[in-house]
């Protein structure tokens, strides 16, 4: 093949999300992340010889409710399969989960589309199943062992269509995803805890061709950044194995993000047999359209709701606006204080300025956020009222997202309120003027940057705590 | 006062009145343990604490805490029933070492009526089997003639009871697992329908035919014991509320108008003529009380056996697919690698004819053949259900043979599975149906083996066919003979 040939790249995703009910799908244990090793389990978690699972119905209403948010048809009747596969982290040696009526089908979600517009991803189907459990290595005695905490977790699998072009529409899928499943509650959607995960099917083929080339199943990317960069590592491993004449081996791929590369798992030809059956342990689930209808109704505002109100109704730019509805801890920071009589682009402002930023340096998620959001708006309200200065109150929010504290009392033990006597203002640029004769003589001379000089000087005699456009009409005024 | 002659029944009376003490009935039933137990093998668990419970349940029924017709009375739990700190074994080497930390619904359900448990019956390996010779710990043997099985898989629940070793016993029915021993050592048995007694706790063969029930030596005592265990459970989801068993009902029950309808199907090749005379007589007998019994066809019974085959063996295959050598249960001693473990756990844990049914069930459950095989079979099941609804708008029960044969002897069947198979005919599609149906003892054979007659009947109707048991044993003695092996009874 001719290395001129310019290639596409096609992506179909595969996302595990596991849902916020307080207790596992098919017992009572608690579903809390953490805990000490088999803690979380009891035996009908641990697939002890005799027991039954019993279906904890909000998995149903959660799944149904991800499903009319992601646009999905809702199966009316639905129906448990069984996969079974022998693994020690699986105590059954099968999982229970929804092959032949999986509960919705047919949805789709609009994202940015590269190049502009928007595009529709088709999601295929939904299904419920549960979690695995965990093994653990031990270097010490060299041994493995099984942690069962997670096993029976309650999980969502989100089947895409393959419409993905590029790495940057998955991502942006992604956070579409998360952002919904955020809002309507059924998820926290932390990838670091494992709760929502992304299997990558990913092929190429030249540009304008309309067969897909074999594909390869990503798996083990555990952050958005580790995912685009297996989307860019695969997809030129798979056009250089094209490129140099081979073929690609349909096969399970590890993404290793240390090594920067994706290793062979399994192959297709020991794929294995999942010998699915219906699940003769549960009664088939009805749901019926009232319930459909009911949980329709009781849907909140989604994000793409909630964007186009922001920039209608209250003036933010679509920019910001998309920004802040991407996280429903975001939102809330936005719309707590905007309740509180703050206005919005002020904290539409601070949200894109400072929070952005600090997020960013400490490398959190918006729901790792811990300060109290009334935080932000009491900070707001300071500045407002000129109790302290824009970049007092810059340094003040440092202290409030990092420490969580009560930005008013810091303000007051840290002595920070801009100095409102304009008498003490004076007296203390007087000091600054007669001190620096140079500059004063530079200004009178007609150099505007010696006023900066001075006016930077007398805002640190003031420990930063005046205004500084106080500051300069003083200034000015003392220089003629 | 002769306990050996006392049914579950006769024994809780004469509790409740004081004439003896639970603590000496179980006593009396340690001893028929120890006098027959190395004969016949149907304890793989004797509990070291019976007379403790014993008297816990005396005083309990003194203090008027227990007040079901059972309460003191010494029973027996077929080993696949979890018992809270009691081993379950299932009669595999698999499970040899396993004591659950939970008790099934059932057991639970019988110790809060007053149950004093005596231990753990024998059984084929994992229930799978007619003979209860495929257990790791020894075939259970025929009171009636210890050189024939005693029929399988609850072979040690029905021969406990013949035997007077313990008054009534809990067995599990997926195939005939109740019925057929219940047939072939003379003791009564009844399979409740699908759904009606939950399953928590009973380590699984094949999810959704397994059934729990009682085998006892007559028909109100099954009915006093299903009563206490017919509950619905939310541990278990497939459960259904039922109306329960009456006892009063069963007792008072007239066969007189009673249409019974019997397969002529059920009489074709493979029926021993001894069998099928005693089920004709039977019928002559509840005719003669005022029933009408009238022949009908019903060529769907062909189709039970194969369709039985692979839903069972496919179930079988998954739920089997938990003892890995991981957790809990046997281990292999040396093992390479991950997949070495299993293999060596598996193969040196299961016996023959439970790895023969996983490797069915792996076969018609793999890729490429579930439509051939699991999705016919699940129509057929469709259908028989079919035949059967259609049946039961005419017939109040339908009356047929248990078993082709009497019990066989030891060793017969067990190296010609299919022959084996064969012998499940009558009792396999009622598992299929999810209807209830017993083993009512009817006669004998020419050497002496006992025949049962198996009376079938719509769902939820566990009344109506005890009741028809129970009117049948007060005009025959048939359940009242002492088996030919036992001393003096």
């Amino acid at each position: 093949m001719a290395k001129t040939t310019s290639w596409e790249i096609v992506m179909g995703l595969e996302v595990h999300v596991e849902l916020a009910t307080k207790t596992k799908i098919f017992c009572s244990c608690t579903t809390e992340f953490g805990g000490a090793p088999n803690t979380h389990c009891c035996p009908v978690c641990t697939g002890m010889p005799g027991v039954l699972p019993s279906l904890n119905r909000q998995v149903v209403n959660y799944a149904t409710r991800a499903g009319l948010a992601l646009n999905c048809e809702i199966t009316r009747y639905n129906k448990f399969d069984r996969k079974n596969y022998f693994y020690p982290d699986l105590p059954k040696a099968y999982q229970i989960s929804q092959l032949y009526l999986p509960i919705c089908r047919n949805g789709g979600v609009e994202i940015e589309a590269e190049g502009g517009g928007k595009k529709i991803i088709g999601i295929h189907e939904i299904h419920m199943e549960e979690d695995a459990g965990k093994l653990v290595h031990d270097p010490w005695t060299d041994s493995t062992m099984v942690d069962y905490n997670r096993c029976g977790v309650p999980l969502i699998e989100i089947v895409s269509e393959p419409d993905f072009r590029s790495a940057n529409e998955v991502i942006r899928y992604l956070e579409k995803l998360k952002a919904i499943l955020q809002f309507i509650g059924v998820s926290d959607c932390k990838m670091q805890e494992g709760s929502l995960r992304a299997d990558i099917n990913l092929s190429v083929r030249p540009v304008g061709s309309d067969k897909f080339g074999t594909r390869t199943e990503m798996k083990n990317m555990n952050s958005f950044k580790a995912i685009a960069r297996a989307i860019n590592g695969e997809s030129k491993r798979q056009i250089e194995v094209l490129e140099e004449g081979g073929t690609v081996k349909q096969e399970t791929r590890r993404w290793d993000d240390n090594k920067d590369a994706s290793f062979a798992m399994r192959s297709k030809e020991d794929a294995q047999d999942y010998k699915y059956f219906p699940e003769p342990d549960l009664i088939p689930i009805e749901i019926s359209e009232e319930v459909i209808e009911e949980t329709r109704k009781n849907l909140p505002e989604l994000p793409e709701a909630k964007r186009q109100r922001y920039v209608g109704e209250l003036g933010l730019s679509e920019y910001d606006a998309a920004q802040i509805t991407t996280s429903k801890y975001l939102v809330a920071l936005f719309e707590e204080n905007l309740a509180a009589g703050y206005p919005a682009k002020e904290l539409a402002n601070w949200i894109m300025g400072e929070v952005m930023r600090m997020l960013s340096d400490s490398g959190k998620e918006p729901e790792e956020m811990a300060f109290d959001y009334g935080y932000l708006g009491a900070l707001i309200g300071m500045v407002q009222r000129s109790e302290i200065t824009r970049n007092t109150a810059k340094k003040v929010f440092k202290a409030v997202f990092e420490e969580g504290c009560d930005p008013v009392k810091y303000v007051e033990e840290h002595n920070l309120k801009t100095v409102t006597d304009t008498g003490a203002v004076k007296a203390a640029i007087e000091e600054v003027v007669a001190a620096n004769q140079k500059s004063v003589d530079e200004y009178k001379s007609g150099k505007e940057k010696a006023l900066q000089y001075l006016i930077g000087q007398s805002m640190r005699a003031l420990r930063g705590k005046a205004d500084p456009q106080t500051v300069t009409a003083i200034l000015r005024e003392l220089l003629g | 006062m002769n306990l050996a002659d006392m049914t579950a029944l006769e024994l809780g009376a004469a509790i409740k009145k004081g004439e003896i003490s639970a603590v000496e009935a179980a006593k009396f039933s340690l001893g028929q343990i120890d006098k027959y137990n190395s004969r016949f093998s149907c304890f793989v668990t004797v509990q070291d604490d019976v007379l403790q419970r014993a008297e816990e349940v005396q005083q309990k029924i003194t203090s008027g805490e227990y007040t079901s017709p059972l309460a003191g009375v010494p029973m027996g739990i077929k080993d696949n029933m979890c018992q809270k700190g009691i081993q379950t074994s299932c009669g595999s080497r698999m499970l040899g070492n396993f004591k659950p930390t939970y008790s099934a619904t059932a057991v639970e359900e019988i110790m809060k009526a007053g149950a004093v448990p005596l231990g753990k019956l024998n059984m084929d390996e994992f229930a799978m089997g007619s003979t209860s010779e495929t257990s790791y710990f020894g075939a259970t043997k025929n009171p009636w003639n210890v050189n024939c099985v005693p029929g399988g898989s609850s072979g040690g629940s029905a021969a406990a009871v013949a035997a007077g070793e313990c008054f009534y016993a809990l067995g599990s029915d997926t195939g005939g697992s109740i019925r057929q021993p219940a047939s072939f050592c003379g003791v009564t048995g009844i399979k409740p329908t699908y759904g009606s007694v939950s399953r928590f706790g009973l380590v699984a063969y094949a999810s959704s035919l397994d059934q729990i029930g009682p085998l006892a030596r007559n028909a109100a005592d099954c009915a006093a014991v299903l009563g206490e265990i017919m509950k619905q459970d939310k541990k278990d989801n497939t459960s259904v509320a039922t109306k329960g068993v009456a006892l009063d009902a069963v007792l008072h029950t007239d066969v007189k108008g009673m249409k019974i309808g019997i397969p002529t199907d059920f009489f074709g090749e493979g029926l021993d003529k001894e069998v099928a005379a005693s089920i004709e007589a039977a019928a002559k007998q509840l005719e003669s009380m005022g029933a009408t019994v009238e022949k009908f066809d019903m060529p769907i019974v062909k189709y039970a056996i194969p369709a039985y085959y692979i839903i069972a063996s496919a179930e079988a295959s998954s739920n089997l697919s938990r003892y890995d050598g991981i957790k809990y249960g046997y281990r292999a001693d040396d093992f390479e690698d991950l997949l070495d473990l299993y293999t060596k756990s598996r193969s040196e844990g299961f016996g023959m004819e439970v790895k023969r049914r996983i490797m069915l069930g792996c076969f018609v459950l793999s890729s490429g053949y579930y439509d051939a095989y699991y999705r016919k079979a699940l129509q057929a099941k469709a259908l028989i259900k079919g035949a059967f609804d259609k049946a039961f708008e005419k017939y109040d029960l339908i009356l047929g043979p248990v078993a082709p044969t009497t019990a066989l002897k030891i060793g017969e069947n067990l190296s010609d599975p299919l022959k084996m198979y064969l012998g499940d005919i009558y009792t396999v599609m009622i598992n299929l149906a999810g209807l209830p149906a017993a083993s009512v003892p009817c006669g004998f054979d020419g050497k002496g083996m006992p025949v049962g007659m198996h009376l079938i009947g719509n769902y939820f109707d566990e009344t109506k066919i005890l009741g028809a048991a129970h009117a049948y044993q007060q005009v025959t003695d048939w359940h009242k003979r002492t088996p030919t092996e036992l001393e003096n009874r």
